[in-house]
């Protein structure tokens, strides 16, 4: 057991690493058992609270259809939001001044303001000017916040994602003759986006994780918000925020799984394209179970 | 024009805002560096713990953890943290659950900056003998805060923007002051373009300074 941080620990820094060991681990103990004593205090710990959890209709009323709607607003503003990123994306590459600016302010600016402020508006927005029917509303805005929000994030995984590519992809498309929309939909858009969709995947998490301020802020029926309408029913408000922290945390982990198996994969197919391919970046301290540095954009950090 | 202004505190309600992001920031920092520490230290319990605790906060929606302080920590757990009336409780409880939040990420960048920092500068310090808090503290972790000022930079401005979240247990920041001015005024437009502006006047000018200081700071390698 060493890294390049510390030395194979010897005899001393071993009895060291024990009396940590132990006084972390009763600190962890002593925090854990006063949560838990706490909980039995105020009888959170009733059984009967836990066991709707163990029935049907708590999942077929509340739980499932709240994860149906996390899902399905995540689903959406995804879907909306990819193509449009990638549209703006482009637009900020292009050679023409009064598409590249304007792009590159829209962009600028949605992702200096907060989705829920765009969520917000968008619910406001649209009970004054449209007939939405009020239970469809709360969709509506949560989609319209994160597909405003996440399409300008997407813009610049997208852009970095094209200009990670090596030059020589250009120039290639050019010397073949390649007009300039045919480079970018033939030759540069596809290797962008396989390069850029671990990032892309991880953004994935920043929009589930936000569906639910829709669900506290004007009542979208996701996985947060019927939390609330069982623990009314139940009773059972640590228990069920237990659960649906869970299910938000095994679905996102899922995500974040997945993008970092999708990166692996980028990775090897780089590796494996011959020696012109640049060499792993590397030498820096690789510390114990270090995953590498996470490519692109530095954006997917944010979000609720 | 801007009539609709009137006897809503604007000022007030985004120094709030400002509030909860340097609380939040400091904290975060703090408590970001040391689970930073437990990361890449000796003791597998701390590195253990380190991990858990990452995975799990940075896969669990902000809104989720906000709205636990209220309800689970206040209503259940009665933590006051110190305060006298519900509106520093809140506002405290808010910044308790950004910083508990916000660290996750900090340590994660900070992880990010200390991959960077060559290997020879950790076995040198090895070599003249000194220990893991000194190699850490001494030599590693000054060059690792000045790689990542950027990456920290974009943590910043992410927590600006979810200081709105404090909204969900009714801290009165900018967000909470928006819906109830929407809700109240016919100017909808108006009223959210001037909350976008307050927003990209505390997010834009954070990102371009810290990105010239991250320049100006970082190790020339």
């Amino acid at each position: 057991m060493s890294s390049v941080l510390y030395d194979t620990p010897g005899p001393k820094a071993r009895v060291r690493n024990i009396a940590y060991t132990v006084v972390f681990l009763a600190l962890l103990i002593a925090g854990l058992w006063w949560a838990i004593a706490q909980l039995a205090e105020k009888g959170q710990l009733e059984w009967a609270l836990w066991e709707p959890f163990t029935r049907l209709p708590a999942w077929e009323t509340y739980l499932l259809p709240g994860l149906a709607n996390t899902l399905k607003a995540a689903a959406l503003s995804m879907v909306i939001a990819l193509p449009l990123g990638a549209l703006f994306g482009i637009a900020r590459l292009s050679d023409h001044a009064w598409i590249r600016v304007p792009a590159g302010a829209v962009v600028e600016f949605f992702r200096a303001i907060p989705v829920l402020i765009l969520m917000l508006f968008a619910f406001q927005f649209y009970a004054m000017n449209t007939g939405i029917s009020s239970e469809q509303r709360p969709l509506y805005a949560v989609v319209t916040g994160l597909v405003l929000y996440n399409a300008s994030v997407l813009a610049e995984i997208v852009r970095a994602g094209i200009l990670s590519l090596p030059t020589g992809q250009t120039e290639a498309s050019k010397a073949i003759g390649l007009r300039k929309g045919q480079m970018m939909t033939l030759v540069l858009l596809p290797q962008a986006v396989t390069a850029m969709l671990p990032a892309i995947v991880s953004q994935l998490v920043v929009i589930v994780k936000d569906t639910a301020l829709g669900g506290v802020m004007f009542g979208f029926t996701e996985l947060l918000n019927s939390r609330q309408t069982l623990a009314a029913n139940y009773a059972n408000v640590i228990p069920s925020f237990l659960v649906v922290a869970v299910i938000f945390v095994l679905l996102n982990f899922l995500l974040t799984s997945c993008a970092s198996w999708l990166e692996r994969r980028v990775r090897r197919g780089k590796k494996s394209s011959g020696p012109l391919a640049p060499t792993e970046p590397g030498g820096g301290l690789q510390t114990a179970g270090a995953v590498p540095a996470r490519g692109g954009n530095s954006e997917t950090v944010s979000g609720p | 024009m801007f009539d609709f202004l009137e006897g809503y505190d604007l000022l007030g309600a985004f120094w709030v805002t400002l509030q909860l992001t340097l609380l939040s920031a400091l904290f975060s920092l703090v408590w970001g560096t040391v689970l930073a520490g437990m990361r890449v230290g000796p003791v597998p319990l701390m590195r253990g713990f380190a991990t858990a605790y990452v995975n799990i906060v940075r896969n669990t929606p902000l809104t989720v953890i906000i709205v636990f302080t209220a309800l689970g920590l206040a209503d259940v757990y009665g933590v006051t943290l110190g305060a006298g009336d519900f509106d520093s409780q809140y506002f405290r409880l808010a910044v308790f659950g950004l910083s508990a939040y916000t660290a996750a990420f900090v340590c994660e960048a900070l992880r990010s900056g200390i991959n960077t920092v060559p290997l020879g500068q950790a076995e040198a310090a090895r070599a003249i003998g000194l220990s893991f808090t000194q190699v850490l503290t001494l030599i590693v972790l000054p060059q690792a805060f000045r790689s990542v000022v950027g990456p920290l930079a974009n943590v910043l401005i992410a927590l600006t923007k979810n200081t709105t979240v404090a909204a969900a247990i009714g801290v009165a920041e900018a967000a909470l002051l928006m819906k109830e001015m929407i809700e109240n005024e016919a100017q909808l437009v108006l009223i959210a373009a001037v909350f976008a502006f307050g927003f990209v006047v505390l997010t834009m000018p954070t990102g371009l300074l810290l990105g010239w200081v991250g320049k100006r700071v970082a190790v020339k390698r």
